[in-house]
């Protein structure tokens, strides 16, 4: 299949719910649905783009930064915990207890510590997005073939070179995984963060819309963040899916054969 | 067998049991054997008789039990690297997100080379295996037996004085087993390497080899050493067609259903 086809397939029902929208809320008033042009108006005249450097742009900033320390120490941390037997038996336990905590949660207790900067979004981004990363790296690296382990046990390999050429590689599937839901919690974070404890960003305009009984613009919000949801996860994956070409090549290969 | 023969390997009372107590399994009792410099010793044996174990203790990947192993007279306590190993299941032996020439490069990772050095050795280790032209192709997107050609590659590009092969052509295709076949005995024979290759195929071993270490089963022992008189040049017709070979594959097969039926009567 070609890929103009592969996109109008995908486009074809999302335009229809669109329309479909667009005629029932033409001829009504309904406070709760407004017209489609209202939001589409109100999309424009909110968001392009005095608010993209003021609002937008910030919170993106805290979801990537947030994202790349979860990434980092998930990694790290499910490197150690995965491969380090008492480090395992010391932490797990903690671990499976502070991940049963929604994380939302905590934003009050954040705020209150850290302020309702950016440093406070930041540690919770970060921290919701840290668990399925951790925990996708341990199951990872289990997964990784002892047959393997023989031949670099066999070539003399020094730990870090173990890790790297054998350990990592076969956990980054699992590892890719975890990531794309942890891009999802970050994302969810930055909004929630800023919808409770926030001076400006996506989620504060928002929710101020939502406070003043102005749903046109609370609709235009959920529009910009499903399409920047879109956007990062579509982004996510075509990142992976180039890092990981040995992996989606060879299943390619395999299923051929 | 030539007079003039140096000690390569050394096997001495080797034995290997697993589990504690009244569990304790026996796989290996007491085996002993020399391979000499330059010899190509294959050890064969009923299925399930503790062939690969008795091969990864060989190479240190497995403790003993008792005994010890011997490398030119030097006991071994870990992985030499002298030693190259081929494994038997080349699709798991590969990694699968390297190239042919950075998987043969990773057993020169220890040298230090600078990495000019580094990819003209690989390179070459991989034309010697006829695989010029193949460096940038992943495993993946080669045949069983073009990857099992890599694993070989990777393990003579350290040059290495013993060469160790776990059923290295068990599970290709037999045409490309006969080629492999010869390119490990060519390779032997112009690096004057010291080959040990464990297989259940008997033509495989008596084809292959200057000597022939027959196993018994639970707890493998060394059951008999065969010298196979076939002289240096083999050929995948005249050899396999000459009476010696014949009486040879005979030989050791009945060896090998003797022992089977021993274990069968020892079992019931």
């Amino acid at each position: 299949m070609t890929n103009e086809r592969r996109i109008a397939m995908g486009a074809a029902l999302p335009l229809c719910i669109l329309t479909g929208y667009a005629i029932w809320t033409s001829n009504t008033r309904n406070p709760y649905f407004p017209p489609l042009w209202d939001i589409a108006r109100r999309f424009q005249e909110l968001w392009l783009f005095e608010r993209v450097a003021s609002d937008v742009l910030p919170s993106l900033r805290n979801l990537l930064f947030g994202y790349a320390i979860a990434v980092i120490l998930g990694i790290i941390v499910g490197l150690a915990l995965g491969r380090v037997k008492i480090l395992s038996l010391l932490f797990t336990p903690l671990l499976d207890f502070a991940r049963s905590i929604p994380v939302i949660m905590l934003i009050p207790p954040f705020v209150l510590v850290l302020g309702i900067g950016d440093a406070s979004k930041l540690a919770i981004i970060a921290l919701g997005a840290f668990f399925p990363i951790v925990l996708a790296t341990i199951d990872g690296l289990r997964r990784t073939d002892p047959a393997l382990l023989d031949v670099t046990r066999s070539l003399r390999l020094p730990w870090w070179k173990e890790i790297t050429v054998a350990w990592l590689p076969s956990a980054a599937p699992s590892i890719a995984g975890g990531m794309q839901t942890g891009l999802q919690f970050a994302f969810i974070l930055m909004v929630a963060s800023e919808m409770l404890a926030a001076i400006r960003g996506l989620g504060y305009v928002t929710m101020q819309a939502q406070l003043t009984f102005d749903s046109t613009s609370v609709w235009a919000g959920i529009v910009l963040l499903a399409i920047l949801g879109f956007l990062l996860n579509t982004a996510f994956i075509a990142i992976r899916d180039h890092v990981l070409r040995w992996y989606v090549e060879s299943r390619a290969t395999a299923r051929s054969r | 067998m030539n007079t003039n023969t140096t000690l390569r390997l050394a096997v001495r009372s080797l034995s290997k049991s697993y589990g504690y107590g009244a569990a304790t399994l026996q796989v290996l009792k007491d085996i002993t054997f020399d391979v000499h410099a330059g010899e190509f010793v294959c050890v064969v044996g009923p299925s399930g008789a503790g062939k690969t174990t008795l091969l990864r203790c060989l190479t240190s990947l497995m403790p003993l039990s008792s005994g010890e192993v011997l490398l030119d007279g030097e006991k071994q306590t870990g992985p030499s690297p002298k030693i190259s190993i081929v494994f038997q299941e080349y699709t798991r032996s590969l990694m699968p997100w390297m190239t042919a020439e950075k998987n043969v490069a990773l057993a020169l990772h220890n040298r230090k080379l600078p990495s000019a050095k580094e990819r003209e050795l690989s390179r070459d280790a991989l034309a010697s295996v006829g695989l010029q032209g193949s460096e940038a192709r992943y495993p993946w997107q080669m045949s069983g037996g073009m990857q099992q050609r890599v694993a070989i590659a990777r393990a003579l590009v350290t040059e290495p004085e013993v060469l160790v092969m776990d059923e290295p052509f068990a599970s290709i295709d037999a045409q490309t087993k006969l080629e492999l076949e010869d390119l490990t005995l060519s390779l032997q024979r112009s690096r004057n390497m010291t080959v040990m290759l464990v297989t259940h195929d008997i033509d495989e071993a008596v084809y292959l080899s200057d000597r022939i270490v027959v196993l018994s089963k639970n707890p493998a022992s060394v059951q008999e050493i065969v010298a196979v008189e076939l002289g240096k040049e083999r050929d995948q017709f005249t050899t396999r067609e000459s009476h010696l070979f014949g009486e040879m594959r005979s030989h050791v097969l009945s060896l090998i259903r003797h022992s089977q039926a021993q274990a069968k009567a020892a079992a019931a």
